[in-house]
C-alpha cells in the first residue's frame, strides 16, 4: 500500500477536556480530502467513542489512521488496564465507568457497540495490565 | 418547525447563530449521555441536553448537529461557544428542565423522528 496516507496522534492521559480533538481533526481532514459524508460520519463516531474510552478507561495512548482508496483503518493503542471480558464489554449497556465519569456524560455502555455498528470490522487485542489495541476498518 | 419557532416556544436565549435560525428542524434528541446521542441521532438534528462541557460540543461536531439547546439555564463557557461559532452551529439555552422542554416542543408538533 504505497499510496496510503498515514496520520499519527497521541492521546493524552487524564485530559478529558481534550478527548475528541484527534477525532475532530481526522474528521475535518477526511472531509477536505473529499471522502463521502456518510463514511466520514461513521469514522468520526467510531473514532470519537474509541478516543474517549482511551482517556476515561485507559491512560491515553496512540491513534494511527491509514487512508487508502479502498478503506480507512483506525488503530487505537492504549496503555491501560486491558479489558477482562471483551464479550461483556461489547454488550450494550455494560459499563464500569464511575459516577464521576457518568456526570461528564459517558458511561452508558454504548461506546463499543457504537464502534461496532459504524465500522466494517472491529478487532480487539487486549492484555490485562498492558493495554488494549482496537483496530477498526471502514470501507470506502 | 424552524429553530426560530422552537426558540420562541421554549423561551430560549440565543447564544450563537442568530443568523441561522431559519433552518427547519429534522429531528430532536434529548439526552445527557453522549454515547446515546452518538447512537441514535441523525445529522442536522437538534440536541437538548443538561450536560454542559466540551464533550457536548465535540459530539455535536462528530454528528454535524444543527443546534444545541442547553436546558435548565445551563450556561456554556466562552470556549464552548467559540467551538460552536467555528462550526456554524446554533446554541441556545432555556430555563425549562428536560421534561418541560420536550413537552412544549412535542406539543407544538416537533414529534416526528424525535427521541
Ligand atoms: N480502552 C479500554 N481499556 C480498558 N477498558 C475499556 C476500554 N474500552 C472500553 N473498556 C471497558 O468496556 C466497557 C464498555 O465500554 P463502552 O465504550 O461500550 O462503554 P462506556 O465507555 O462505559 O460508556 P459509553 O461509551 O456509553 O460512554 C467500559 O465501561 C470499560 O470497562
Ligand atoms: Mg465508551
Amino acid at each position: 500500500m504505497e499510496d496510503a496516507i498515514v496520520l499519527k496522534y497521541q492521546v493524552i492521559d487524564g485530559e478529558f477536556q481534550r478527548a475528541g480533538e484527534v477525532s475532530s481533526d481526522v474528521k475535518h481532514k477526511l472531509k477536505q480530502m473529499g471522502v463521502p459524508a456518510n463514511i466520514v460520519r461513521k469514522v468520526a463516531i467510531a473514532m470519537y467513542e474509541g478516543e474517549v474510552n482511551m482517556v476515561i478507561h485507559a491512560n491515553g495512548g496512540e491513534i494511527t489512521v491509514e487512508i487508502t482508496p479502498e478503506q480507512i483503518k483506525m488503530i487505537l493503542a492504549d496503555v491501560g488496564p486491558g479489558i477482562p471480558d471483551v464479550e461483556k464489554a461489547m454488550t450494550a449497556g455494560f459499563s464500569t465507568a464511575s459516577d464521576a465519569t457518568r456526570n461528564l456524560g459517558f458511561g452508558a455502555g454504548m461506546g463499543l457497540p457504537n464502534m461496532k455498528k459504524n465500522t466494517d470490522s472491529l478487532d480487539i487485542e487486549t492484555l490485562l495490565g498492558e493495554g488494549t489495541t482496537i483496530t477498526m476498518i471502514v470501507k470506502l | 418547525m424552524t429553530l426560530r419557532d422552537a426558540a420562541k416556544i421554549i423561551e430560549a436565549e440565543i447564544l450563537v447563530g442568530e443568523d441561522l435560525l431559519d433552518q427547519e428542524i429534522g429531528s430532536i434528541c434529548g439526552s445527557d449521555m453522549m454515547s446515546e446521542v452518538l447512537a441514535f441521532t441523525n445529522e442536522h438534528s437538534v440536541l437538548l441536553t443538561g450536560l454542559c462541557n466540551t464533550q457536548v460540543m465535540r459530539t455535536a461536531d462528530m454528528l454535524d448537529l444543527e443546534c444545541l439547546i442547553f436546558i435548565r439555564g445551563k450556561q456554556p463557557t466562552p470556549e464552548m461557544l467559540q467551538m460552536a461559532e467555528d462550526d456554524g452551529r446554533v446554541v441556545m439555552k432555556t430555563r425549562f428542565g428536560m421534561f418541560s422542554t420536550c413537552g412544549k416542543l412535542y406539543q407544538a408538533g416537533a414529534g416526528s423522528g424525535c427521541m
